[in-house]
Order: C-alpha cells, then sequence, then structure tokens
C-alpha cells in the first residue's frame, strides 16, 4: 500500500527549518505488518538523510524511540503500520525541548526521574551466610508491575497536567518510586513519599488516565499512582496492594 | 577541543561498563561513563532468559560444574583458567546484584529462583540443572536498570549521547579517548589514567540479527585501528530462534520452560541431533540442525524456517513422554515468559499460546572481540602483554571464557563478573600510576576524518552498501561457510570499503544529532569488523562451535586449540591484515583433571 507521512520538522542550524514546520513524505509498497519504525528509516535512508530521531533496539524494549503517532504516544518500532492506515502524523513526544525533528531534550524528564530516589536502600547488615536477602513470591508481586519500565517517556509526555507544569515529577517517576516504594526489602519508602507529597509531586496528578493506554509496557501507571497516594494519606505502603488480587495473581502463574 | 580529565574512562554504559563503573566508583576513582546512548538503552537491557550461577537454589549445583558447561559449550577454544573465574565469579556476583535491589523472580522459599537454560547441566553433563537466575523474561533489563540506579546512588559522573570514535595511545599507553557529543557535534577529549571499552558487538554486520540497530562494535573498531588486534573474531554465534525475517530474540528460557523446535513433518528433529539434551543442546548445535532441516525440505511450507512451540499441549505431550511430571497450562506461559508473548502477537499477529512460533536463526553474539586478561586489561600478543592503561569487558572483549561458543546466559555472567574484575582492578590500578600527557595532537587526526566524511558528495547511499555487507555477510560468513564463499565475501567487502572510503553521499551537512553522519561512521566500523571476521574464518581450517565449514567438517584439535589474533597496518583506504595463530588456549583445568580435557562434543 501506499501511505503518506506527515511529519513535525525543526532544524536549530538552518535558516528556514529553525521553526517547527510538516513535510510530507510518501512510501510505496508498505507491507501492513511493517514497523512504523522500518519506515521512518526508509524515509531517512532513501529520501531524507537529515530526518531525525532517535531509536535502537527496534523492539520495544530500550524505549529510544518514544513519539507522537497519529496524535497518541507509541514507541515507533512496536507500531505496526496496519494499525495507522494511509496518512500518519508523526510529532515528537511534548512537553520536552525539541532539539531536532523528532529529538527532545531528555534531561528534564532524567532531572524528574533521579530526584524520586530511583534506587534501593537497605543499610541493614546482609544474611550472615553471605547468600541473598529472601523476599517471598507474594511479596515480590506486589511492584512487579512497576519493574517493567524502561524510561521512554511516552507516559509523562502525554500528561496534560505535566505538559501544563514541566516541573512536575510526572507518570514515570512515580512509576519507579513506586517500583522501590512497594519493594519490602526497601527501606527508604518513608522518604520517597514525602518527596512524593511535595507540590510538585503525586498530587499533580488528576487521574486523567493518558498515562495508562501510552505505556508500551502495559503497565497500570494510573493505578501505580493512586497507590503512591493511598500510601502518602495511610502514611506507609504497607496493606495498600490488595492481598487477594496479588493472590490471584500468584495463584495463576 | 573539550578535555576532561577524569581517573577511570569506560567507553559504553551497557552491564559491563555500569558494573565496572560500580565497583571503580567504590574503589575510591573519580569515574566517567562516555557513551553514544543514554544507560538505560542499552543492548543488555534486552537479554530475556537468565543469568548463569550456581547457586543450587533448585537443584544441587556447583561452580567446576558451570566452569565445565562452558569449556564443552566453548568447544574446548575457552581459555579455562577464564571458565572457571566466570563461574566462580557468578555466585558472587548474582548475589550481589540482589543485595543491590534486583528483583529476581523467587522459590517458594523466598530464594532467588532458577530455570533450566541450554547447555547447563550438573556433575559434567549429567544431566540438565536449574542455573538461569531470572527476572521474568526481562532479566537483563533488570540488570541494566539496577545498576544504572546504583551508578546514580554513587553519582557516577555520565557523559550521554557522546560517541566514542578514536582511542589515544600515548608511548604505548592508553591515555585516553576521542568523542563526539551527539548533541552538538562537538569534538571532547576524555584524558583517563585507565580507559576501559565496554562498548559491545557488531551484530549489524549480517541481514537477520537480533541485535540494536547501534551495535555497530565502534569500540572494537577504534582499537584495531590504533594497532591492538581482535581474538577469535571467526566465532560469531547465531542464536536459533529468531523471529522469522526479523531476527528479534525468542529466548532459549522458551525451551528451557518446555517449548520444543518442529519441522514441517511434524517432528521434534532435535532429538535426532542432540538426544540427551535435545532442544537445550548448545546453540551451535541446535543452529546447525535448523539449517540441516531446512536443507533436508523440512523447512515449514519448504521455506527457510521452523516452529518453535511453547503450546501447553505440545510442551506437557513431551513431558509425558519423557516421564517429567510437570505440566504447564496458558497462564504458566503468560507469567514465565510476558514479553516473548508480547512480541510475537505485536509483531506476528501469532499467540504462543495457541499457535507455534516461526524461527529461524539470527546473528547474536560475538564469541571473539578485545583480548584480555581475567582483570579485563588488554593483552596484545601471544604472551599476554599487558597494554598499560587499557582495559575491555562484556561483550566487545575476549577473555575468552565463551571460547567457540557462548552458552545462553553466560553474556551476562562475563559482564558483571568481568565488569567487576576490571572495574575494581582499575580502581587499584589508578592510585599506583601517574597521569601519562596527552600527545600534542591528541583528536587532530579524527577531527579531519570526519571533515573528509561530512563533505562526501558521492552516489552510493552509507545504507545501501549497509545492506550489500549485510546480504554477503549472511549468506557467506554465516552458520556454514567455506573457502570460496568466504573468498567472494573478503572481495565483496574489499568493493564495499572503497565505495565507502570515495563514493558516499550524506545529505545532512549540519552538527547537531547528525545521525546521519554517525550511521556512516558506523557503517565504516562494520566493515571493518566484517572483514577481519571473514578473514579469520578462512584462515581457520577446521569447524569449531560457532565456526562451520562445509570443506574443513571436523575439530583440529592437533593444529587448531590456538587463538587467531589478527591485527591491522597499513592506511585507512589500503588496511593491511596479519594474522597469528601463535596463541594457545589455556588448558590448566585438564591438566589435573580429565574430564576437562578435549572430546566428542555430544549433547
Amino acid at each position: 500500500m501506499k501511505v503518506t507521512f506527515k511529519i513535525k520538522r525543526y532544524n536549530p542550524e538552518i535558516p528556514g527549518k529553525d521553526k517547527p514546520y510538516w513535510e510530507e513524505f510518501t512510501l510505496d509498497n508498505v507491507e501492513p505488518t511493517d514497523r512504523l519504525l522500518e519506515m521512518l528509516h526508509r524515509i531517512k535512508w532513501e529520501q531524507d538523510g537529515t530526518l531525525t530521531l532517535r531509536r535502537s533496539c527496534a523492539h520495544g524494549v530500550c524505549g529510544s524511540d518514544a513519539m507522537r503517532i497519529n496524535g497518541v504516544n507509541h514507541l515507533a518500532c512496536k507500531v505496526l503500520m496496519q494499525d495507522l492506515g494511509s496518512k500518519v502524523t508523526i510529532e515528537p513526544i511534548l512537553g520536552l525541548p525539541v532539539l531536532k525533528d523528532l529529538v527532545v531534550d531528555m534531561e528534564p524528564f532524567f532531572d524528574h526521574y533521579k530526584h524520586v530516589m530511583p534506587f534501593f536502600v537497605n543499610d541493614t547488615p546482609l544474611p550472615a551466610d553471605g547468600r541473598e536477602r529472601r523476599q517471598s513470591q507474594f511479596d515480590r508481586e506486589a511492584f512487579d508491575d512497576t519493574t517493567k519500565c524502561i524510561l521512554c517517556a511516552c507516559c509523562t509526555t502525554s500528561c496534560p497536567s505535566y505538559w501544563a507544569n514541566g516541573k512536575y515529577v510526572g507518570p514515570a517517576a512515580i512509576v519507579n518510586a513506586h517500583r522501590f516504594i512497594f519493594d519490602t526489602r526497601d527501606q527508604a519508602a518513608k522518604e520517597r513519599l514525602e518527596i512524593l507529597s511535595e507540590p510538585q509531586g503525586v498530587w499533580r496528578c488528576r487521574t486523567i488516565y493518558n498515562c495508562t493506554p501510552a505505556c508500551p509496557r502495559d503497565i497500570q501507571v494510573t493505578k501505580a499512582i493512586s497507590e503512591v497516594k493511598l500510601a502518602i494519606r495511610k502514611g506507609s505502603p504497607e496493606g495498600i496492594i490488595k492481598v487477594t488480587e496479588i493472590v490471584e495473581r500468584v495463584v495463576n502463574a | 577541543m573539550k578535555i576532561h580529565k577524569h581517573e577511570v574512562i569506560i567507553v559504553g554504559a551497557g552491564g559491563a561498563g555500569l558494573m565496572a563503573a560500580l565497583y571503580a566508583s567504590r574503589g575510591g576513582a573519580d569515574v566517567a561513563v562516555v557513551s553514544k546512548l543514554y544507560p538505560t538503552r542499552s543492548h543488555t537491557g534486552t537479554a530475556q532468559g537468565g543469568i548463569g550461577a550456581a547457586l543450587g537454589n533448585l537443584d544441587e549445583d556447583q561452580p567446576i560444574y558451570h566452569a565445565y558447561d562452558t569449556v564443552k559449550g566453548g568447544d574446548y577454544l575457552a581459555d579455562q583458567n577464564a571458565a572457571l573465574v566466570l563461574a566462580e565469579g557468578a555466585v558472587e556476583a548474582v548475589i550481589e546484584l540482589e543485595h543491590m535491589g534486583l528483583p529476581f523472580d523467587r522459590t517458594p522459599d523466598g530464594r532467588i529462583s532458577q530455570r533450566r537454560f541450554g547447555g547447563h547441566t550438573r556433575e559434567f553433563g549429567k544431566e540438565l540443572v536449574r542455573r538461569a537466575c531470572h527476572a521474568a523474561d526481562r532479566t537483563g533489563h533488570m540488570i541494566l536498570q539496577t545498576l544504572y540506579q546504583n551508578c546514580i546512588k554513587r553519582n557516577v559522573n555520565f557523559f550521554d549521547e557522546f560517541q566514542v570514535v578514536d582511542t589515544i595511545i600515548n608511548d604505548g599507553v592508553c591515555v585516553g579517548v576521542v568523542a563526539i557529543q551527539i548533541g552538538t557535534g562537538e569534538f571532547h577529549i576524555f584524558h583517563g589514567k585507565a580507559v576501559m571499552f565496554a562498548s559491545g558487538g557488531w551484530g549489524r554486520c549480517w541481514s537477520v540479527s537480533s541485535n540494536a540497530h547501534s551495535m555497530t562494535g565502534d569500540g572494537a573498531a577504534a582499537v584495531l585501528r590504533r594497532g591492538v588486534p581482535l581474538q577469535d573474531m571467526e566465532f560469531f554465534q547465531f542464536h536459533p530462534t529468531g523471529i522469522y525475517k526479523m531476527g528479534i530474540l525468542i529466548t532459549e528460557g522458551v525451551r528451557g520452560e518446555g517449548g520444543v523446535l518442529i519441522n514441517n513433518k511434524g517432528e521434534r528433529f532435535m532429538e535426532k541431533y542432540a538426544p540427551s539434551a535435545k532442544d537445550l543442546a548448545s546453540r551451535d548445535v541446535v543452529s546447525r540442525a535448523i539449517y540441516d532441516e531446512v536443507k533436508k525440505g523440512n523447512g515449514i511450507k519448504g521455506k527457510d524456517y521452523v516452529y518453535l512451540d511453547v503450546r501447553p499441549e505440545t510442551v506437557n505431550r513431551f513431558f509425558a513422554e519423557e516421564g517429567r511430571k510437570e505440566r504447564i497450562d496458558a497462564a504458566y506461559v503468560e507469567k514465565k515468559l510476558p514479553d516473548i508473548l508480547d512480541f510475537c502477537r505485536t509483531y506476528l499477529g501469532v499467540d504462543p499460546v495457541k499457535e507455534p512460533m516461526p524461527i529461524q536463526p539470527t546473528a547474536h553474539y560475538a564469541m571473539g572481540g578485545i583480548p584480555t586478561n581475567v582483570d579485563a586489561q588488554v593483552v596484545i600478543d601471544e604472551n599476554w602483554t599487558v597494554l598499560p592503561g587499557m582495559y575491555a569487558a562484556g561483550e566487545t572483549a575476549c577473555v575468552s571464557c565463551h571460547g567457540a561458543n557462548r552458552l545462553g546466559t553466560n553474556s551476562l555472567v562475563d559482564l558483571i563478573v568481568f565488569g567487576r574484575r576490571g572495574g575494581m582492578h582499575m580502581a587499584d590500578y589508578v592510585k599506583g600510576v601517574d597521569w601519562t600527557p596527552l600527545p600534542a595532537d591528541a583528536g587532530h587526526e579524527i577531527e579531519s576524518e570526519f571533515k573528509r566524511i561530512r563533505s562526501s558528495r558521492g552516489k552510493m547511499k552509507p545504507y545501501q552498501l549497509r545492506a550489500k555487507m549485510q546480504e554477503v555477510m549472511m549468506e557467506n560468513v554465516g552458520v556454514y561457510r567455506t573457502e570460496k564463499t568466504m573468498t567472494e565475501a573478503i572481495n565483496v567487502l574489499r568493493e564495499l570499503r572503497h565505495e565507502f572510503r570515495t563514493n558516499i553521499a550524506i545529505d545532512d551537512q549540519g552538527y547537531k544529532f547528525n545521525t546521519d553522519l554517525m550511521e556512516a561512521w558506523e557503517l565504516g566500523n562494520l566493515l571493518e569488523l566484517a572483514e577481519v571476521t571473514a578473514l579469520s574464518a578462512r584462515n581457520r581450517t577446521e569447524s569449531r562451535g560457532g565456526h562451520s565449514r562445509d570443506d574443513y567438517p571436523k575439530r583440529d584439535d592437533e593444529n587448531w586449540l590456538v587463538h587467531t589474533l589478527v591485527c591491522r597496518a597499513g592506511t585507512d583506504d589500503d588496511p593491511q591484515y596479519t594474522i597469528n595463530t601463535a596463541k594457545k588456549v589455556d588448558m590448566s583445568l585438564a591438566e589435573t583433571d580429565e574430564r576437562f580435557r578435549p572430546k566428542v562434543r555430544a549433547y
């Protein structure tokens, strides 16, 4: 099939192209099962080498190629042409400064991530036998969903609260805080909950729900945010994630 | 040119680089990590099935069994001292990862969960053992995330999206690297006392590949151009189960959970090729079996692929036939292999719980690379002479613990064991040495080379040359090779190099995020590595592990228990390669233990 791509472009180095503008490209022989990323490569390689985007693994794991595709955030390598139709609009993700074409400045995004203490804290003595700390399958399951995050920014840059206020830490940072807050081995939940109860923390979330369908890893982002909100209200992560729900997930496994 | 000075410079932010950064930093060194990608984009994150360590959480296990499997899996080309260091170091390193917060799956008693994986056995081949420690089928993702998190915790310096393009060696000492800041196009010099290359493999030399687009061997090519040899380049692993045509990896963990390979007659054909381990034989064995089946006309619909079947009814039928008690259901497969199911549903429209997956061997992993000793120091000849200040770890290095064929999970083990050892060694090393100054003209040569490429106004686009290289490597230097196919490949690669040097077209003349230019540069690296791969392969007149020749189908222990070292001299337009095979394989375990002597490799 023949597909037209309308791509939002910007090149700070070329006069006349140093303001965002739209450009159209057409490709023939597009197969329904082609990945969008391959099509962007075809445009770059066959038609215009200046088209600029990030990409690496090409199968939805590295998180490099988040973009706004027909108005919705996706990874270009995880979208098939059959799901896009014959006219496709592509823009950089919103809410982060555009550097060139589809490449945005990721530094503010990673700064928010680093702000929530996204690392394991446990200063108690290690097990005397020199082995691993034990953790039950139930406790491990409680935070499984949020361990899947690849930091692609699809969620954060789909969030209207984040668009309105770039100081809000955003869904991805909260997801990564959740991963530690609900890990029974970790001991810094209190500090993280304090950080997230700051004015630019979790209460900026208005439960608009854009983040959850945007996640290419199918993380229940909004749910994770609500669990963090509940933990702040309660002053502790204990008992927030329903035992019955985890039991169901573990028994199913 | 901006100059940055840090005691330890690490090139690459995957598993090996981050592990080294962490341990060098813990050892008191001032560390900078220079990476062309944001660290969490690194290819380590795509590793799926598990990391091998003889924890013995589910089956009785010992590091010496792991070392044995590694040596046998490597078709006796692995240096046995390195295989032992790998196996012994794995236990401690995996436990440390857990202490750093890595969310491994758990056993019912709360220990790290382990699964079966190809070639991993207990008691020297007696039976398959559960050794692969895993976090669902995203173990590499969890390792990468955990290491990056811990580097943030320690305030390690990161230079993200800085691509290293040259190595600086002064008076026989490695003193730094030159990198381009991708966002600005500016050149930077990183001056260090110790420099580690942890920059990954070059799987993009082949057309069907499991590798990320960024796996272009930048580090290996950069040191080769500066006279450092590369070792055992003829050994490149083809993973048996890549998604048909796309090459996306389907973890061996699928077969670890009971999945089987099926040909067009519905036969579980691995029973013929590896009566004992069957579908969990070493990867080289399984990849060859698939090629052989296709050659016999047993590919699905007569084509060049077979099925990987993990439907519960299929798995349970074979469990029953083998007298195994366990049974699986759809929910179990969903839980254990969520990413695999997602890939197949997304890219193939195939639901592996209901249908078999079409697969073919896919270029996957470089066993060869920059030669090092077990402390990750680069060694440049058969006498193990150290190049002061230069280190390498991970896929880009060749220690050589994998020999002629790497076992599943051992790539992750390699990263953390030798990344860790290298990091510790560098921390000590930098305390004891003075700064070697940079040469006066540091960085000038590479800057003018980039000026030349940027102004290329030829007719060929880099992607056209790349596609030709990938095709010829796939056809001629793939799972099976002969003198004739390799000579053909070398000739084609020489022509492509000539085109690349004289006739390419670069569209983007800018400096900021010029990915057009960087892709061309990466193609140059791939062409260099493809050629030394073909040359090393043609020189080795035997079949061993991942190097299978139709014209020399037998392993030749009399003449070939040696490593290949390939060196480059001459110019970029007319490089001269020399091959040296004087470096003997370390057989230290075999000296006291009969079981480590080379013998016929059966699974």
